[in-house]
């Protein structure tokens, strides 16, 4: 009754088509956008900028990278921490090399970097599938690692052996190091995060992401409808590791300010991982959402029990949200296993025949 | 409705019924062995342009074999293949998918997380050419491009009578339509020879005579070449032109149905003989 296409007729293909052909998922958009680029600048404190919502975007685009390459094209990676570390390193040096260019811009190109070393290591995936791919992508995570440790050229020889990132400019404000405001921060990581989940969400729709998802259902029939196998797989691996190479890029230059190897390890590809499998595969607004569980629910966790004026130790608040996060994974898991994507189209069926059951 | 293969006509010699029709893929001595398995040993038939050529032998005779070695999924130890004139062994299947050769499951291969739209708009893969670059920016020549594909593959949902499925994911089609809309995937790649394996598997009669129905339409309205395996006799001898039959990989008739019918070697294939 709340949600229902009826009445919504359409008269081109070009409507049928658009992104949102239902009225109400352009309002709700529209809303979407007005609560991040308005509502919460106008309201949000430092600390929810900064701990909440500048590391929640990161992620989400993450988890778009990664669901580019498993929830679309159907390979299964556990290299996105490195990918990322991809990223946030060649970010790094670039600033180095042009400290007068864009940082953003620089951001931006430091994806392709890592592009190109996720199209190597995507090479594997023409012969390989499933969790043998898998294994393999976790050599990536485990050879890219070691070189952020053991290549000091890759951190400007620093005794510390981290990635500290400078202070830039641009427009007057100052847009990373340790002086650039929260609120500025998220502005950049606001806007490239919804730039690039747009863009994606354009060539999902179009004959590349069908091309992604032929491969992912059944692969045998894509090649005999003229698809490619190695060129489409390999652009897939290329496409996911620039958005993820970028998300890393953005982690170290807006969020952190300084990283080290460790910050890139498995734990982050996992993390991803789980937040795109919660979230569903094959949905970009499932990125969002698992990035949002996985992310937001255990620093809100963590204010309960002050909340409630509960007295007890930090790290008990600590293991118990490990807990508490862990058993709803595993209850959604088993309410929904396709993801949040799917229980959302599940309330969106219910709600178009509402008051009947069906 | 015919828009989508207009190019597809018949030759004036076919099209008054004088002359020898074009020879549209000829197969020269193919054998085809996994190992120690002969899959196919040495067969030779040819498929004319514009006919309906069944294949068909008891289960195991080769036959699906056949359309993989066709469609260049296996590549045969022995013989040569004569696409169009050109002569050639080895090919990888999408150069035969874009050489004009398309083809249906036996057990349906449908992309089960897209639409039945999406199936369909799959098939036009080789027919789209925008890059990366556009695809990103979708408003402009993207767009375009996906509105005039869209229309080629509305005909040809209006032409399958699948209107109503347009937008449901097709993993949640009964059997039927979904081999339907696999005919829809591949009648979207406009092909010149339709290879079909199986088309009426595990329907009923209603779904058989939509199929034939349709088949039949698609070989006389678009001039589509087609060549099917199928177990249904019935079917067979009703719809097909020439029918080449095979037995444990070889090849024991060709021809006209009636003829193949009374063959001696055939009703001993399907009947068996005391020994």
């Amino acid at each position: 009754m709340f949600y229902r296409e009826a009445g919504q007729f359409k008269t081109s293909y070009k409507a049928d088509q658009a992104l949102f052909p239902i009225l109400q998922d352009r309002i709700g958009i529209a809303a979407i956008l007005l609560i991040a680029f308005v509502v919460i600048p106008a309201f949000a404190n430092d600390f929810f900028l900064t701990s909440i919502m500048i590391p929640f975007l990161i992620f989400a685009l993450a988890a778009i990278g990664l669901n580019v390459l498993t929830g679309y094209c159907g390979q299964l990676s556990l290299g996105t921490g490195a990918f990322m570390g991809v990223g946030a390193y060649a970010a790094y040096k670039l600033t180095s090399i042009f400290p007068d260019a864009n940082v953003i811009v620089m951001v931006l190109v430091s994806g392709v970097f890592s592009a190109a070393i996720g199209a190597v290591f995507g090479l594997p995936s023409l012969r390989i599938k499933g969790l043998y791919l898998a294994v393999t992508t976790l050599a990536a995570q485990f050879f890219l690692e070691w070189c952020f440790i053991r290549i000091p050229w890759l951190y400007n020889y620093n005794s510390s052996g981290a990635i500290e990132v400078p202070r830039r400019e641009m427009f007057g404000f100052i847009v990373t190091g340790a002086e650039a405001l929260p609120i500025t921060r998220y502005f950049v990581v606001l806007c490239i995060t919804a730039g690039i989940a747009y863009l994606m969400a354009n060539v999902l729709r179009g004959r590349i992401g069908r091309s992604w998802m032929m491969i992912r259902d059944m692969d045998i029939a894509a090649e005999l409808m003229g698809v490619r196998p190695l060129q489409t797989k390999l652009m897939a691996f290329a496409v996911s590791s620039y958005i993820c190479g970028v998300a890393g890029a953005m982690m170290v230059f807006f969020w952190l300010n300084a990283a080290e190897p460790s910050s890139y390890s498995i734990r982050l590809s996992f993390q991803i991982l789980f937040m795109v499998i919660l979230g569903g595969l094959g949905s970009l607004g499932g990125a969002f959402m698992g990035a949002a569980f996985i992310w937001i629910l255990p620093v809100l966790l963590k204010f309960v029990p002050g909340a409630l004026g509960i007295d007890i130790a930090a790290e008990t608040v600590e293991h118990a949200t490990f807990m508490i996060v862990g058993a709803l994974i595993i209850f959604f898991l088993i309410v929904e296993p396709h993801g949040f994507a799917r229980l959302w189209q599940i309330a969106k069926q219910k709600l178009r025949v509402w008051p009947f059951p069906y | 409705m015919n828009a989508f293969v207009a190019d597809k006509a018949l030759t004036p010699a076919e099209a008054d019924g004088s002359g020898e029709p074009e020879t549209l893929l000829r197969v020269d001595n193919v054998s085809l062995a996994f190992g120690g398995v002969k899959a196919i040993t040495d067969i030779s038939f040819d498929i004319r342009k514009g006919e309906i050529r069944a294949i068909i032998g008891p289960n195991g005779a080769g036959k699906t074999s056949m359309l993989n070695v066709i469609n260049g999924f296996y590549h045969p130890q022995e013989g040569t293949i004569t696409w169009r004139g050109t002569v050639r062994r080895k090919m990888k299947p999408y150069e035969a998918a874009s050489q004009g050769i398309a083809r249906t499951f036996q057990n349906v291969a449908l992309f089960k997380g897209m639409t039945t739209l999406d199936n369909i708009m799959s098939g036009r893969s080789l027919k789209m050419h925008r890059n990366f670059f556009w695809q990103v920016l979708w408003r402009g020549p993207a767009e375009r491009e996906e509105i005039e594909h869209r229309k080629k593959v509305e005909e040809i949902i209006d032409f399958l009578e699948i209107q109503a499925i347009r937008k449901t994911p097709v993993g949640r089609l009964p059997y039927g339509l979904q081999k339907r809309v696999e005919l829809g995937r591949a009648l979207a790649m406009e092909p010149e020879l339709l290879l079909l394996d199986e088309p009426m598997a595990g329907m009923n009669l209603e779904e058989k005579e939509d199929m034939s129905r349709f088949i039949i339409d698609v070989n006389q309205e678009f001039g589509t070449t087609i060549a099917l395996i199928e177990h249904d006799m019935g079917v067979v001898m009703d719809l097909s032109d020439r029918v080449v039959v095979l037995d444990y990989g070889k090849k024991i008739a060709d021809g006209p149905p009636e003829e193949v019918q009374a063959s001696q070697a055939v009703i001993d294939a399907y009947l068996g003989v005391s020994h």
